[in-house]
This record gives C-alpha cells, sequence and structure tokens, in this order.
C-alpha cells in the first residue's frame, strides 16, 4: 500500500520592506523618530520594516528596549540586521536576516496634505525617485536602457518607449510600456494582485505580480512578440491578448 | 572648434580599435588635425594597430603623474602628418587614471587639435569610464548579435547618465557603428538584422563596415585599413562614416556579398 505524501505548495515572494537604521545617541534618535511620526502619522501604517543596527556600536546597551520603543510606537516590525552576537534579549525578532539584498533608494518621508492652511511644502523639483503620496503613477516619456532600473512603489509606471532586455521596472500598481518590454517588469508590489503588465510587444525576461511570476521559457508561445496583458488569475499568471 | 569623440560598446572585440584607427586616419586624409588615444591601460592596442609600438617613450600616465610633457608623449604618425598618437600604459592598470588628470589632458588636447578620439577600453569600469566622460560625440560600435547590442545598449544607458555632458542635462550626440556586418549570413538570417538592431538601440545609423580580412591585414602590418587598404569594402565604410561624422548626410549602403560569375553559377550545391 502506497503512502501518498501531502503535496506541499512551495512558491517566491519578493516584498519591498523599509529599512529603519537607528543612529546613536539613541534618545535623540527616538526623538527625532517621533517627530517624523508626527508629521506623517500614516506612514508607517502597513509597511513592514527591517531594523538594521548595523551603525549602532557593539556596546551598546538594551537593544532589545530599543526594539520595543519601536513597535510601542506602531511600527510593525519584520526582522532585524546588523545585531551583534552579544545583545541579549534579541530571540522576539528571530534569527538576524540574511545580508545581501539590493539596498534601495533613500525613501523621502513625504507630509501629506494637511487639511488646515499651513503654508505649503517648498516647492521641490518633482523627481522620480521621490514623488509625492498624492501622484497615483509615474510617467517615463524614454525607454528604459539594459541595466537600469525603475521603481515607484506606490502606483502605476507608464513608459512611453521600451524596456531594453537587462533593464527592470517594479511598480506597487499596475506597468504600462507602450513599446516592447524585453526586460522585467514586476507589478503589485506590496499585495496589489489586481496589477496588471500590459505591453505592445512581450518579449519579457520575466513578468511578477503580487509575487507570483512568469520567466520567458514558461510563456504561451503565441504570446510572445505579440501585445499582451498579464494578469493574476488566484495563483495563476494569464496571459492574454490586448484586444 | 575641437570636438572629442569616445569610440565604445561595452563588448569587447568589436572593432573599437580597429574603427578608431579607421576613422582617425579618414580624418585626417580630409585635412583635419586628429590625435587618436588609448584609454586602454594596461591592455593598449592602438599603439599597434597605428603601427607606432617601436616608438612609445612616454604614455598617458606618464603626463597625469606629470612624469612627461604632453607634447614628450604624442607620437606624430609617419605616414600622415596631421595624425598623433596618445598611447596607452602598458604596466599600470585603469587605477592609474585619474578625473583631473584625464580633465587636463584632454583641455590641452582641445587646443591643438580638431578631432580627439579616445578609444575606450571593454567593459563599464573605470577606464571605459573616463575614455566617455569627457566626449562630445559617442561612436557606439556593435556586432549585429544578441551580446553585443546588449551590451551596447547598457554603455548607451550610461553614456546618457555617467558623462559631464549628462550631468549638465545636454544631450550627446550618439552615432551606431554596425561592424563585422556578415552580408552573407545576414541573406541566410544568421545575423541580426540592421532594423532589429536599429530598433532596439535606437540611435542614428553612423555606418555599416563589412567583416573583411583586409582588416586583420592592416592591423598585422600596423596600418589603419584607411590607410592600408583605401579601396576595400570596410575602408570605404569607414570613409564614409568620417564625412557623416564631418556634416554631410547620405545614405548608409548596405554592404551586399560580392559574387563573382563562378557563384552565380554555381551558387547552391544540391541535395543529392
Amino acid at each position: 500500500m502506497t503512502e501518498t505524501r501531502p503535496f506541499i505548495r512551495l512558491r517566491g515572494r519578493s516584498i519591498m520592506a523599509l529599512v529603519l537604521s537607528p543612529d546613536p545617541p539613541l534618545p535623540a534618535w527616538l526623538a527625532s523618530l517621533d517627530a517624523q511620526i508626527e508629521r506623517a502619522p500614516k506612514f508607517f501604517d502597513n509597511r513592514p520594516v527591517i531594523v538594521d543596527c548595523g551603525s549602532l556600536p557593539s556596546t551598546t546597551p538594551d537593544v532589545a528596549g530599543l526594539m520595543h520603543a519601536i513597535v510601542s510606537r506602531g511600527i510593525h516590525i519584520i526582522g532585524m540586521e546588523g545585531a551583534h552576537a552579544s545583545w541579549p534579549g534579541l530571540e522576539l525578532w528571530g534569527r538576524p536576516l540574511p545580508g545581501g539584498g539590493k539596498p534601495g533608494k533613500p525613501i523621502e518621508i513625504a507630509e501629506p496634505a494637511a487639511p488646515a492652511a499651513p503654508p505649503p511644502r517648498a516647492a521641490a523639483p518633482a523627481q522620480a525617485a521621490a514623488p509625492s503620496p498624492d501622484q497615483a503613477s509615474l510617467l517615463i516619456d524614454h525607454s528604459i536602457r539594459s541595466g537600469q532600473s525603475v521603481s515607484f512603489e506606490t502606483g502605476d509606471i507608464t513608459i512611453l518607449g521600451s524596456v531594453a532586455s537587462g533593464a527592470e521596472v517594479v511598480a506597487g500598481g499596475s506597468i504600462h510600456v507602450y513599446g516592447a518590454l524585453r526586460g522585467r517588469a514586476i507589478a503589485g508590489l506590496a499585495g496589489n494582485s489586481a496589477a496588471r503588465i500590459y505591453c505592445s510587444k512581450l518579449n519579457a525576461e520575466l513578468v511578477a505580480i503580487d509575487g507570483v511570476y512568469l520567466t520567458a521559457d514558461d510563456m504561451p508561445k503565441e504570446r510572445i512578440g505579440a501585445p499582451s496583458c498579464a494578469w493574476l488569475d488566484g495563483d495563476l499568471m494569464r496571459i492574454t491578448p490586448i484586444d | 572648434m575641437a570636438k572629442v569623440l569616445v569610440v565604445t560598446s561595452g563588448k569587447g572585440g568589436v572593432g573599437k580599435t580597429t574603427s578608431t584607427a579607421a576613422l582617425g586616419a579618414a580624418l585626417a586624409q580630409a585635412g583635419e588635425n586628429v590625435v587618436v588615444v588609448d584609454f586602454d591601460v594596461g591592455l593598449r592596442n592602438l599603439d599597434l594597430v597605428m603601427g607606432a609600438e617601436r616608438r612609445v617613450v612616454y604614455d598617458m600616465i606618464n603626463v597625469i603623474q606629470g612624469d612627461a610633457r604632453l607634447p614628450q608623449a604624442l607620437i606624430r604618425d609617419k605616414r600622415i602628418d596631421n595624425l598623433s598618437l596618445l598611447p596607452a600604459s602598458q604596466t599600470r592598470d585603469k587605477d592609474a587614471l585619474t578625473d583631473e588628470g584625464v580633465a587636463k589632458i584632454i583641455e590641452q588636447l582641445r587646443e591643438k587639435f580638431d578631432w580627439i578620439i579616445c578609444d575606450s577600453p571593454a567593459g563599464i569600469e573605470k577606464g571605459a569610464m573616463m575614455a566617455m566622460r569627457y566626449a562630445d560625440i559617442a561612436i557606439v560600435v556593435t556586432n549585429p548579435e544578441v551580446s553585443s547590442v546588449r551590451d551596447s545598449d547598457r554603455i548607451i544607458g550610461m553614456l546618457d547618465s555617467k558623462t559631464l555632458k549628462a550631468e549638465r542635462d545636454e544631450r550627446m550626440e550618439k552615432h551606431l557603428l554596425l561592424t563585422r556586418y556578415d552580408a552573407g549570413r545576414a541573406a541566410r538570417g544568421e545575423m541580426l538584422k540592421t532594423e532589429d538592431v536599429l530598433e532596439i538601440l535606437s540611435i542614428p545609423l553612423l555606418g555599416i563596415v563589412p567583416e573583411s580580412v583586409d582588416v586583420l591585414n592592416a592591423s598585422n602590418v600596423g596600418s589603419p585599413i584607411t590607410l592600408n587598404n583605401p579601396g576595400s569594402g570596410a575602408a570605404k565604410a569607414y570613409f564614409d562614416a568620417a564625412r557623416r561624422l564631418r556634416g554631410e548626410q547620405f545614405e548608409v549602403v548596405v554592404p551586399t556579398e560580392r559574387v563573382g560569375i563562378m557563384g552565380r553559377l554555381f551558387g547552391r550545391r544540391a541535395v543529392a
């Protein structure tokens, strides 16, 4: 009699986490953190945070207390890195995260528009790296060259051009490529499984929506080189023609 | 007004040094004052292709470090008066290049020459970055095959972000030079089509240089192809490219396979 083993589903998932790096002296850092939270109260809502203790000297006392202090401010810590082996009381945060991973661009904590009439934020030139949270989509009016990486976690990205092989587009929302998609498109970051990826010519190396990914080999042959839309149907990635 | 050109590609072995020498010689023969500069520190080849390898006394690193003045390092070509070479060091490596040093040399060269052609090394490291940093015009040398095209795309991205022109928000004039084009393989569909390369790279075409044993013969005798064998297909393509660089506008001729009478009579072997 054969015993059937239960089938275990395993899949890869990538998320965008925020990295907080406390710097000594700690009381001053905690005060700055409080000031930041006061200016932008919703910034840390629903954001997974990793605490990087790499800048703290190994003689820092009570790092566990620091971690509790951060959690008590409503910040959702999913892990820590840069911890020194001698620090006690850090079992709650499990094993330190593996090192490596691509360091992301520094993120500006933008203040939301306040209802009362305080002076508006000094007009900073709009940069692709740190748009205001009111902006729902990023528009890029040129092609993305090999090796370049475009990232916009809080909305859609539209590209009036092509995405070259070896380039990467990462969006919190959907991705719209008016030219050919030859590189990687990663959409629906931070749990948006309704995100879609559109292109007028599908030659992508990889597409991913909310952690579910498909490489070029597994894409339906009839869609290669044709206008296509990639979307998630449950756990399945579907690639269909654009009508 | 002097023009600084960088001949770059990303991928190695596609024809940067050959093209630097050929274009330099073509421009000099048209009457311009030209200097070709080798940025491949440690793996220098431009001096070989120019036939100057037995006359190198001082090199660019010597000038940067103050051991020699620029006129002492410049080597005048024996065949054309207005063509000179600034060789690279063979014993040092790219770490010896400094931003201020290169900037000073380019400034001094701008005063003496009409065209300064910088032969970039392969790759995206310091040597390649230094070669492109002060350029006004870029010539991206590409073979019509996939790895070369992808590497050229990367280099174009860097031309638009890591150069002085990019930092000043000015657009750098970029040209595509398709080299080692094999008409026979293109006809059989074994090579990337020119239109496909242009669609991926999206920069204007400067010329198409056919694959040719004449090029190898020329570098063996230490002479740029445009000097050694000006009637060859490759040399003609380089002369045309030089004319376009000087502002003339005319159609790029796609090299065709020259089929002789025997080729036409006995074109393909029948399947037995």
